[in-house]
């Protein structure tokens, strides 16, 4: 029964992991949205109905790209970080800008891809594995364009208000939030489009 | 270590982060379009692989630009990522599990299927 008061105790000494951990938990809980469609994907990924597979269809040079563009975006954010920490609103606002243009860069080559695919008459009425894949891609997506949203927000209140409790705050979760993108980015590369791309 | 705070810890610390997820992406990006190991690896030994290197990647990323190691003692966001990974463990293999295991018994021809119907209800 002493676990409870150790808690409190904890908690009232660092007022600032409360909602750290609160984001926290809301990430593992959407890892586990990706984890049901990637689940979805791994079922539905042989169902083509007579039409093309992974290895036909996806551009790997540019998916290469892709993924190291959103890596470095998410090294840059924690650059920002270091900044934030240093209290430096030049610096600051300069790896988020960086941040924020390579994340465009990102979207811009995923809708590339996807405009690409409909074109050639491979949306996701085509069959069940398309279907799959623009939801699990297109999910990430979303998030990644929710993300350049909130660093927009982001950016607009650093210029106004500086450095506050809450600015400060909504950075570092902002960071988790968008390393944690490049987490399941990294599963996305390699399970969609490498072991795709190896024509099991 | 924890103590010091630093910006060249947090710089060395990202970069290690950084220059390490590059190397494993390229790495896994060459087994498969460059064909590194095609000749004498079958696909699902190279899939296997891949997956490897995108499991050291997660580690990689959860110490590096997470700080998952950093975590003071009653270390909630380790316990919790741990519960999430249970529960995507269940989700993902189950599935899998269950979905090619129908996929098995809906392949069979219909003499099969009549056979092993009959042999379920004992006839």
């Amino acid at each position: 029964m002493t676990a409870p008061l150790d808690n409190a105790v904890t908690l009232k000494h660092t007022p600032d992991d409360k909602p750290l951990l609160g984001f926290w938990i809301y990430l593992m809980t959407d890892c586990l949205l990706f984890a049901s469609l990637f689940a979805t994907y791994i079922v539905l990924h042989n169902n083509t109905y007579g039409g093309p597979g992974g290895s036909e269809l996806f551009d790997m040079p540019s998916i290469l790209v892709e993924t190291l563009i959103l890596l470095t975006s998410s090294f840059t954010c924690g650059l920002a970080m270091i900044a934030v920490r240093q209290r430096s609103i030049k610096h600051t606002l300069f790896w988020i800008g960086f941040t924020f243009v390579l994340g465009v860069i990102f979207l811009f080559m995923e809708l590339t891809e996807f405009k690409h695919l409909i074109a050639e008459g491979n949306s996701w009425h085509r069959s069940g594995f398309l279907s799959s894949f623009f939801t699990l891609v297109g999910t990430h997506g979303l998030h990644i364009a929710i993300g350049l949203l909130w660093l927009l927000v982001m950016g607009w209140k650093l210029i106004k208000q500086g450095f506050t409790i809450n600015t400060i705050r909504r950075l570092t979760l902002f960071s988790m939030f968008w390393h944690f993108l490049d987490i399941i980015w990294i599963f996305i590369f390699t399970f969609v489009y490498l072991i795709g791309a190896l024509q099991l | 270590m924890k103590k010091i705070n630093s910006p060249s810890r947090h710089i060395i610390s990202y970069s290690i982060g950084f220059l390490s997820s590059i190397i494993l992406t390229v790495i896994a990006y060459a087994v498969v379009v460059h064909d590194v190991f095609t000749d004498f690896w079958s696909p699902a030994a190279i899939a296997i692989i891949l997956a490897v290197l995108a499991s050291l990647q997660l580690v990689i990323q959860l110490l590096f630009f997470l700080h998952l190691g950093d975590e003071e003692k009653p270390r909630w966001k380790l316990l919790s990522f741990i519960f999430a990974f249970i529960i995507l463990g269940i989700v993902v293999f189950g599935s899998l599990w269950i979905m090619f295991d129908l996929n098995a018994r809906m392949m069979m021809s219909p003499e099969d299927m009549i056979k092993y119907m009959n042999r379920q209800t004992g006839l």
